[in-house]
């Protein structure tokens, strides 16, 4: 046992009597598992506001000018608001929170076997910093000029400028909040790199660390490395619109472009943090269902490793027409094709891991397949965007949101419903039930495909990005594209419909669903050693687990059982 | 095939249509291998009572291979796609023919105003046609096209020539297109730049020399 676990140890040993009060427990927890819990329920409550505003704005596209049932009419000042608004809520307030910090916190101890975070405290900061984030974020909605609509990529001078943007205050709340928002998890992402080099088990070597760990801990290596620019740009950004000064204004000697390098370079390994975590995900489920041992553990680790580095070295594919040097183009093609090479390796060594296996069809299993399937759609259509000669045609069209969705949606969507659904029985200490989730699930993969399937067909028919009404030019106004904006409307509107069954079974289960037991789906990692839900301190002190083996030793020939736990002695 | 969807309208809007056939055909190929084998695994490897699951490392000779070739294969595409994206990109962006006219264009929230060459055919000079809006060019002419921006960034987007440039503050940034058929079309304004931004749509109309010196005389009426 470490040093740090060791003087934790004996602290909760002298505490081990003392039930922790509501307040200590619910509203200011040192727990990672209640901070787990905190993060999920937040980054699920602000998902209703994502999911409302693409609700409204949606319908505006698909029967302009109509009053939107619960929103009323949209007009071009709230179009903005919403669509910005929407893509900074999924990404920061959504995927970030759920997909690093609930299960980063809920599962890194209880995998290391620790008793809880190395740095409880700047845990429970982490969140509150959080939280003030998002009433920051909610204060931009409200005051006077409205929320800020210059899209989530925050151009200048259009963002820098209140004479343009005319949201004086909202735009700058919005990028206080965006910054405090960055700040929340530069605290989250030491704590997770922290506790998982210094707290594991004793025997847990690093080929035993089970690769959701690794997945966090990388995405949040990649995090603090790449969110640091932006954080400064932000802060010029803040300057430029509060006291006038000019870092990106070319009026005053600024340049414009410096903003959208800085935001790049953040922007684009941002897609890597929140995809390597439900990578990891996916690697612990498939295992789990399948009965198999992961194939090329270290490979997988090498190819999430390798597109973590090649991840900072892509961001000018954004910008490929935006103004920068040409020559650029060419050196940003290179790198963004390759990044082809690691992330299709991880992809074909999930499904080789399927090889041999006995896959069980339960529901996390479910959205872990219909993750690789489905992400593999929005994988192959990146090939397209990095490709500069045909970037120039596709570029803030369609098809880009369409390839996006394909990878945010399967990283924040169904890899959540995959985690959620798998470490339930954890969390709550009930099973959820399995055919409102298999409903929930096929309810929500078909519309997803019938979402965006259309707006692929309207991107390369030239229909480009952020625009309220696309009757206003002529060649995109036709009635086969606006069969295609319904189309995806409707679709979108059946998701929407779905989702209460999962929230349901959510609230059902976890009162009324069946007892789970510790290892309900005969897993080898060691949170199932822990009672469901796992206690304060998650072992008793004198009982912390000690590992001998990795974590994938499914089917192992000559043993009676399919399942080998890590910590059980040979 | 998206010329089906939208026309061709420029010299190099072939060009793009068929680097996309060919970077479609990668990805389909590679998308299809990659799902078949998926659900084939799914259906092969199910459940069954009384068969276990096999204990398989990743690091058997026989089944690594399934890894290693594919891992080769992807970036021989790789080169194919790399060398096809370079090429079409050098030709529009960065190989810029002599041009037979050129033509100023100016953004701001939330309008297009053009500067055409008057019947001397130089910009600049006393008999330019300035419109809003508008954009008036000759079919198989070569067009060099300035452009700038009174206020924030907005880009200069016409979808049957399968152009797309930003327009900067404080920069002029030039490109060139030649148009190969006559028509109107769209032009739009493809990077967000205000609560305008939706209404930014001008008109590319690509006459014949006949259409265009009418036009000319008429004053850009």
């Amino acid at each position: 046992m470490s040093e740090a676990a060791k003087i934790d140890a004996g602290h909760h040993d002298d505490h081990h009597h003392h039930e922790p009060t509501f307040t200590e427990k619910y509203i200011f927890p040192l727990d990672h598992k209640y901070i787990g819990m905190q993060y999920m329920f937040t980054g699920m409550f602000m998902a209703l506001f994502g999911g409302f505003f693409v609700y409204a704005f949606r319908m505006q596209l698909a029967f302009p000018g109509m009053s939107v049932p619960g929103y009323g009419t949209v007009s071009p000042a709230e179009y903005n608001m919403l669509i910005t608004n929407h893509g900074s809520v999924m990404i920061f307030w959504v995927a970030m929170p759920v997909l690093i910090a609930a299960f980063g916190n809920y599962l890194i101890p209880l995998m290391i076997g620790a008793d809880d975070m190395v740095f409880p405290k700047l845990n429970r900061l982490s969140y509150q910093v959080f939280l003030v984030s998002i009433l920051i974020l909610f204060a931009s909605w409200m005051v006077e000029g409205g929320g800020f609509g210059g899209a989530w990529t925050s151009y200048p001078p259009l963002s820098a400028d209140a004479n343009y943007s005319m949201t004086p205050l909202g735009s700058s709340l919005w990028l206080a909040a965006v910054a405090t928002e960055f700040a929340a998890f530069l605290i989250g992402g030491i704590n997770f790199i922290t506790t998982a080099m210094n707290s594991r088990a004793p025997g847990m070597r690093a080929k035993d660390v089970p690769m959701i760990v690794w997945m966090i801990c990388i995405a949040s290596i990649l995090f603090m490395a790449s969110v640091g620019p932006l954080i400064a740009g932000a802060i010029m950004l803040f300057f430029d619109q509060m006291i006038g000064t000019g870092f990106f204004d070319p009026k005053r000697g600024g340049d414009p472009i410096l903003w959208q390098h800085l935001f790049w370079f953040f922007g684009h390994p941002e897609v890597y943090v929140v995809l390597l975590p439900a990578c990891g995900f996916v690697a612990e489920i498939i295992t789990v269902f399948a009965r198999k041992k992961l194939f090329a553990y270290q490979t997988i680790l090498y190819t999430a490793i390798g597109t973590g580095v090649l991840s900072f070295f892509v961001w000018a594919h954004h910008q490929f027409v935006a103004g920068i040097d040409p020559r650029m183009a060419n050196i940003f093609t290179v790198t963004t094709v390759l990044i082809s090479i690691p992330i299709a390796e991880m992809m074909f060594l999930f499904i080789a891991t399927l090889y041999g296996g006995s896959i069980r069809y339960t529901v996390p299993m479910l959205w872990a397949l219909g993750f690789i399937g489905e992400f593999l759609i929005g994988g192959v259509t990146g090939i397209f965007l990095g490709a500069s000669g045909m970037d120039i045609y596709f570029h803030d069209t369609y098809f880009v949101i369409a390839h996006f969705h394909y990878t945010f949606f399967p990283i924040a969507f169904i890899g959540t419903f995959a985690a959620f659904t798998f470490w339930f029985p954890k969390m709550f200490g009930r099973m959820m039930n399995s055919t409102l989730g298999k409903i929930h699930f096929w309810g929500t993969i078909i519309p997803l495909n019938t979402i965006f399937i259309p707006l692929f067909v309207l991107g390369a028919a030239g229909q480009h990005r952020r625009i309220y009404n696309y009757n206003h030019f002529p060649d995109l106004s036709t009635p086969d594209l606006q069969m295609l904006r319904v189309t995806a409307t409707v679709s979108l509107l059946v998701l929407i419909a779905f989702q209460f069954v999962f929230l349901f079974n959510v609230i059902y289960s976890m009162f009324a669903g069946e007892k789970a037991g510790p290892n309900p789906w005969k897993s080898n990692t060691l949170e199932w050693t822990t009672p469901s839900p796992p206690f304060h301190g998650n072992w008793h002190p004198n009982d912390m687990p000690t590992v001998y083996r990795g974590p994938y030793e499914y089917s192992v020939p000559g043993r009676e059982d399919d399942y080998w736990p890590q910590n059980e002695p040979t | 095939m998206i010329q089906n969807l939208l026309p061709q309208a420029s010299t190099f809007a072939g060009d793009i249509d068929f680097l996309w056939l060919l970077i479609s055909s990668i990805v389909f190929f590679w998308f299809i291998c990659a799902e078949v084998m998926f659900f084939w695994l799914l259906f092969r490897f199910r459940y069954q009572e009384g068969v276990p699951a096999q204990y398989v490392t990743g690091n058997e000779k026989h089944l690594k291979r399934w890894i290693t070739w594919p891992h080769a294969l992807i970036i021989l595409c790789d080169v194919a796609v790399i060398v096809g994206a370079v090429r079409v990109w050098y030709d529009v962006k960065q190989d810029l023919p002599e041009p037979d006219y050129t033509i100023g264009v100016m953004a701001q929230q939330w309008a297009w105003s053009f500067e055409h060459p008057g019947p001397d055919g130089e910009l600049g000079t006393d008999d330019d046609v300035k419109t809003v809006d508008d954009l008036h060019v000759v079919v198989d002419k070569t067009y060099h096209f300035k452009l700038r921006s009174r206020d924030v960034l907005h880009s200069f987007s016409i979808p049957v020539f399968r152009l797309k440039q930003d327009v900067i503050p404080g920069r002029e940034i030039t490109g060139w297109f030649t148009p190969t058929k006559t028509g109107t079309y769209d032009i739009q304004c493809a990077e967000m730049c205000g609560i305008g931004h939706g209404i930014m749509a001008g008109r590319v109309v690509i006459e014949t020399p006949e259409e265009h010196e009418a036009w000319l005389a008429s004053g850009g009426n």
